[in-house]
């Protein structure tokens, strides 16, 4: 009989990701309500270090994959290891972050579990016949399923920023396993050569609190200068509108919208960005959502919760001055 | 070289999206075109054609009205399609449209099955690479590039604020990330072409299953986003709406 609710704890360069602790924190709540246990299992190399925060999160057990083929994410190697330790404790539930590692692992992980899933969910809660009950954007944030499973175990990847992180309780202890890597050779059969990573002190799109977003009214891309510099004030990360992507400003990697990135941070700045349908469904789920345009009439201000009607150029760096005296 | 492509028709991202009276996405009156991401997998497909010769096959479920997108992407280049159509299908979740993907591919030859790492509808992201599993072939999502010498692909995959690049035997899956490559138009001459084209309707016992696969997740409600209160502007010459709109932020939302 399943029992139990697992999750796949991603972690780069020893440092747990967000999103990570985000699906510990609500399957806290939800274990208590179930009176079941939680576990988080951790593939990766020297690792073991990070057992402590997992367990401040609520983890009642942590597995630890430690293995040097499971350094860096590679399908083949995670998907091998985790089906092993998964198909072992038969738990009713998996989740795992919807990140870049989680959107190319779990369809995978799922099919070779034999297991539905779930893709990129923002609820999850109880059917209250004892099966998981999932929310999920669809069309791109312009309608919601709800999802429940016919079969178990399930397995379900999570949205970044669509759950609070709990206070870590440092005193919490949890049971920590270790269990050797299984991997099957013919797993290995994609080896990563290297990794590229974009040089950034600013968070990760999908992953951050606040987002300014800069669209065609930027009318270049040398002004979004203006835009880095206030995000650095408030520790933001900068987007941008498929039309500036598409005009070669910015690179597609900060694209938001429905063929780009979809997020969901506590406050959205949209600057000269009228409005696409496109464009609100990846961004209609911020919680607050400010509008500086100087068209009156733009889309963006239907949603937006605090709008100035007015000259980007102008307003930007003032809103920045402002943002320094409120941070100082 | 053998080429197959996984394709879905999907709503134009343009669409407005509403319920029916059975609380069921509306199709009707709506524009259906290839899913976007689909169209990267396509063109990729070609270029692979066009380097080492050899044919494009699409594979597609979907009914009737589908038979356009599958024409368009056999006026694009492809060569023939196969068409999964079967009243059993109406139900399937992700892990029954991977099945039944994965046993008509499984009938083909195939060295590189490529697809699109997400369609715009559903936004599950799941098919192509839960083919690949039921394949036994290795897979790789998200990719920015494809090179391929003889039976090894070396490619470029996007990960969250970098890429990395990845060396695979084939046959394998690939899954297309915006940027990959930009699709072509169809010519006069490609949609002429199209017309003569071979499309395979296929059942499920066409392809091999006697009973459809059960599905293991239900979708059982669908609803709207609820719409936001928006349309407050704060007036004022610009630094005072600044000087505003910073103290709403942080004393008001606590968002700052």
């Amino acid at each position: 009989m399943a029992k139990g609710i697992w999750v796949v704890v991603e972690q780069n360069r020893s440092k747990i990701r967000k999103v990570s602790l985000e699906l510990l924190s609500r399957a806290r709540v939800l274990a208590d309500e179930s009176a079941e246990p939680l576990v988080a299992v951790l593939p990766g190399s020297g690792v073991a270090d990070l057992a402590a925060e997992i367990a401040s999160y609520g983890a009642d057990k942590v597995i630890l994959i430690d293995d040097e083929r499971l350094a860096r994410y590679t399908t083949g190697a995670y998907t091998s290891a985790l089906n092993g330790t998964i198909g072992k404790g038969d738990p009713r539930l998996v989740l795992i972050g919807n990140t870049a590692m989680g959107k190319d692992l779990a369809p995978r992980l799922a099919q070779r579990l034999g297991a539905g899933m779930a893709s990129d969910c923002t609820g999850l809660s109880s059917d209250g016949a004892g099966l998981p009950l999932f929310k999920r954007p669809i069309y791109g944030g312009k309608a919601f399923a709800e999802v429940t499973a016919s079969a178990l175990p399930v397995v379900a990847t999570i949205r970044p920023n669509a759950f609070a992180l709990a206070t870590p309780d440092a005193s919490r202890a949890a049971e920590v396993v270790n269990e050797p890597a299984k991997i099957d050779p013919a797993d290995l059969k994609a080896i990563l050569k290297d990794i590229v990573v974009a040089v950034s002190a600013r968070p990760e799109l999908t992953e951050a609190d606040i987002i300014i977003s800069g669209g065609r009214g930027m009318k270049g891309p040398e002004n979004y200068e203006l835009l880095e510099k206030c995000a650095d004030v408030i520790g933001a990360a900068v987007g941008a509108s498929r039309a500036a992507v598409d005009a070669g400003w910015r690179d597609r990697e900060f694209q938001v919208g429905q063929t780009g990135k979809t997020v969901s941070p506590t406050l959205y700045i949209a600057c000269g960005i009228s409005g696409a349908i496109q464009h609100l469904a990846g961004m209609g789920s911020s919680k607050v959502i400010v509008a500086i345009n100087k068209d009156p009439e733009a889309n963006i201000f239907t949603l937006a919760d605090y709008g100035i009607v007015g000259d980007l150029f102008e307003i930007v760096p003032l809103l920045t001055e402002e943002f320094k005296k409120l941070v100082s | 070289m053998d080429i197959v492509v996984i394709m879905k028709q999907t709503f134009d991202t343009e669409a407005k999206i509403v319920l029916d009276g059975d609380g069921k996405i509306d199709g009707t009156g709506v524009n259906l075109v290839i899913n976007p991401y689909d169209e990267f997998a396509i063109e990729e497909a070609l270029k692979l054609k066009e380097r080492f010769g050899g044919e494009a096959t699409v594979v597609c479920m979907g009914g009737e009205r589908a038979q356009e997108a599958i024409r368009t992407a056999l006026a694009m280049g492809c060569d023939k399609a196969v068409r999964i159509d079967d009243p059993a299908l109406a139900d399937a979740d992700e892990w029954v449209i991977a099945e039944t993907l994965a046993k008509a591919v499984s009938a083909m030859p195939y060295d590189v099955i490529l697809g699109g790492r997400i369609a715009v509808d559903d936004g599950a992201g799941q098919a192509p690479i839960r083919v690949a599993e039921a394949l036994g072939v290795p897979s790789v999502g998200s990719i920015l590039q494809l090179e391929i010498e003889e039976d090894t692909a070396t490619v470029t995959r996007e990960t969250d604020g970098g890429t990395e690049r990845i060396e695979v035997k084939l046959p394998a899956v690939f899954t297309a990330q915006k940027g990959l490559n930009e699709p072509r138009y169809p010519s006069m001459m490609g949609i002429m072409k199209a017309k003569k084209k071979e499309i395979a309707v296929k059942s499920l016992a066409d392809i091999g299953f006697g009973d459809a696969p059960a599905p293991k997740t239900k979708i059982v409600e669908f609803s709207l986003p609820n719409p936001r209160a928006g349309g407050k502007t704060i007036p004022g010459e610009p630094a005072d709406a600044a000087r505003e709109l910073a103290r709403l932020l942080r004393d008001e939302m606590k968002v700052i």
